[in-house]
């Protein structure tokens, strides 16, 4: 089973981080992903950039897509980082959300990624496609 | 009950993370395997007991370790031998704090090297390393065989045994030795991986369950030995290989051959972490070994666009470089099917006609239905058809059958 957790911070928290000691943090996020690699089940992940100068939104609403650069609001909680596990169970992957070295005003929403389980029926569909056509080049011989 | 039965899954969910590192640390101190797993285990039935009226511990590993060396003095004290060396552990575990726990990684590998040790038989490594390494409950591993938990049970308690009989030391093996054991250990790796790569039987769920089982180990055992490539190449191997799970299998478990796969269903995802595995055992600088080179044959398949656009000439010479460091007529097989693609059908037919010649794979219809597509190729038609027969009347799978016997009467 893989899931996704996906970090969430405050504007506050962000703050109080510029405050804290870098380096520290960086540590504790390092020996982090660490015991993960080492566990195996480590698959992705990747920090978000702070800075939203690069950063854009994609509004599907209107019948051409929109492009704006936010809305971004104060209170907003950023999404800043993500991680890709792959677990033998939903417990297991509770274990490891709640080892991440976070503070207040940061939380970890965690959502389980699809695998092929989930699209058994379109597995089928291709599947009969393909023996259709299989069959088809046997009579076409 | 439901208060009962969260514990146990959490308790499992800790095991399965701290599992390897607890009874790593217990066999350092005691020296043996077999009492390690038994003590990590009284302390497990512990903290079913405890943790639903004290709550799980803040490092739940800890916790657990320190029951069980307790436990282990205990022991010693009760049959008397409490002698300096164990003097020494209890005056320090009472000392010591819970948090001050160091697993160190080179007793998890020694745990994976004792596990997988040539005293036991291929089995009994399976399901220990299943066990203490993986971490996994005896109820998971019977589910992931599709053996009864009694079995499973045995196995582990014979390879316990058996290891205790045999005086195995709690040990890395001697450099000379080193090569041969690290080849048991990755050995039982893809073992496990093509046990569930190839779900001949069972729920293939479950099967893609026991592939990702032997991934996750052998992404540890890439962690634990960095500078081993064969490692690196057993895990870009099997993340290749998995990377065409959901594109290999039909809906009633019938496999659909490479050519035939949607390519569009391969997990680029995993194809990229196959690559960067590769790029891994290829930095170390010492070569490529068997593992590794099967890997670079399977990234020449995941990285084509089709069959036609496959680079079939390095194929070729990679089945050459692995059929000679580990010869082996299927590999000899692969390499003719290779050739065929690359340089047509009639130099690959010289490859099976010698391996006709020297009698290999008798009885198999493998090469029988090689021979005849290759014949058929060349226009051979009567040649052709009765060795697709012949290869029909071999196989144990229907519908191989019925595709063979349809070519031969196609021709």
């Amino acid at each position: 089973m893989k899931f996704m957790l996906i970090m969430r911070s405050t504007d506050a928290a962000k703050k109080e981080y510029e405050k804290a000691d870098f380096e520290k943090i960086i540590n504790a996020m390092g020996a982090y992903n660490e015991s993960l690699i080492k566990a195996g089940v480590l698959l992705s992940g990747d920090g978000l950039a702070d800075d939203l100068s690069d950063a854009f939104v994609v509004d599907f609403n209107t019948e051409t897509p929109l492009v704006t650069d936010g809305p971004y609001g104060e209170t907003h909680e950023l999404f800043s980082g993500f991680w890709i596990l792959e677990v033998g169970s939903k417990e297991e992957a509770i274990e490891w959300a709640t080892r991440c070295p976070l503070g207040p005003g940061s939380k970890l929403e965690v959502r389980r990624v699809t695998d092929m389980s989930d699209f058994a029926e379109f597995a089928d569909n291709e599947y009969l496609k393909k023996e259709e056509r299989w069959r088809e080049e046997l009579e076409a011989k | 009950m439901t208060a009962a039965t969260d514990i146990r899954r959490t308790v499992d969910a800790v095991w399965r993370i701290e599992g390897a590192r607890i009874v790593a640390t217990l066999a350092k101190m005691t020296g043996d395997v077999g009492l390690a797993e038994d003590l990590a285990q009284e302390a497990v039935l512990d903290a079913l007991k405890q943790w639903p009226e004290s709550g799980v511990p803040q490092n739940a590993g800890a916790w657990l370790t320190a029951i069980a060396k307790r436990k282990a003095i205990d022991g010693w004290r009760r049959r008397e031998r409490l002698d300096e060396r164990y003097r020494a552990i209890a005056h320090d575990l009472d000392q010591a704090g819970e948090d001050e726990w160091q697993p160190i990684d080179d007793d998890v590998l020694r745990l994976v090297f004792t596990a997988c040790h040539p005293v036991l038989s291929r089995e009994a490594q399976v399901a220990l390393t299943l066990r203490v390494v993986a971490g996994l409950t005896t109820e998971e591993i019977a589910r992931l065989l599709l053996v009864p938990v009694a079995t499973v049970q045995q196995r582990i308690v014979r390879a316990k045994k058996t290891l205790s009989t045999a005086k195995v030391p709690f040990e890395a093996p001697e450099p000379a030795e080193w090569p041969a054991r690290l080849s048991a250990v990755l050995g039982v790796v893809y073992l496990l991986f093509t046990e569930g790569y190839a779900a001949t039987s069972g729920d293939r769920w479950i099967r893609t369950e026991l592939a990702s089982e032997a991934l996750r180990l052998g992404r540890v055992l890439a962690g634990l030995l960095p500078r081993e490539p064969e490692v690196h190449g057993l895990v870009a191997l099997m993340e290749f290989q998995a990377s065409r799970f959901a594109a290999r299998t039909a809906r009633d478990g019938s496999p659909i051959l490479l050519a035939d796969q949607d390519r569009s269903r391969w997990d680029r995802a995993q194809i990229g972490r196959g690559l960067a595995a590769l790029q891994k055992a290829d930095a170390v600088g010492r070569g490529r070994g068997s593992y590794s080179l099967q890997a670079a044959i399977a990234e020449c398949h995941a990285t084509a666009a089709s069959v036609d656009d496959t680079d079939w000439e390095q194929i070729v010479l990679l089945y050459e470089a692995l059929g000679r460091i580990a010869p082996s007529p299927v590999i000899d097989l692969n390499r003719a099917v290779a050739v065929s693609m690359a340089t047509g059908p009639a130099n690959a037919l010289r490859i099976v006609d010698s391996l006709v010649a020297e009698g290999a794979l008798r009885g198999s219809y493998l090469l029988p239905s090689v021979r005849g597509e290759l014949l058929a190729q060349l226009g051979r038609v009567d040649e052709a058809r009765s060795e697709l027969l012949t290869a029909a009347r071999r196989t144990a799978n229907e519908k191989e059958r019925a595709v063979l016997e349809a070519k031969a009467r196609s021709l």
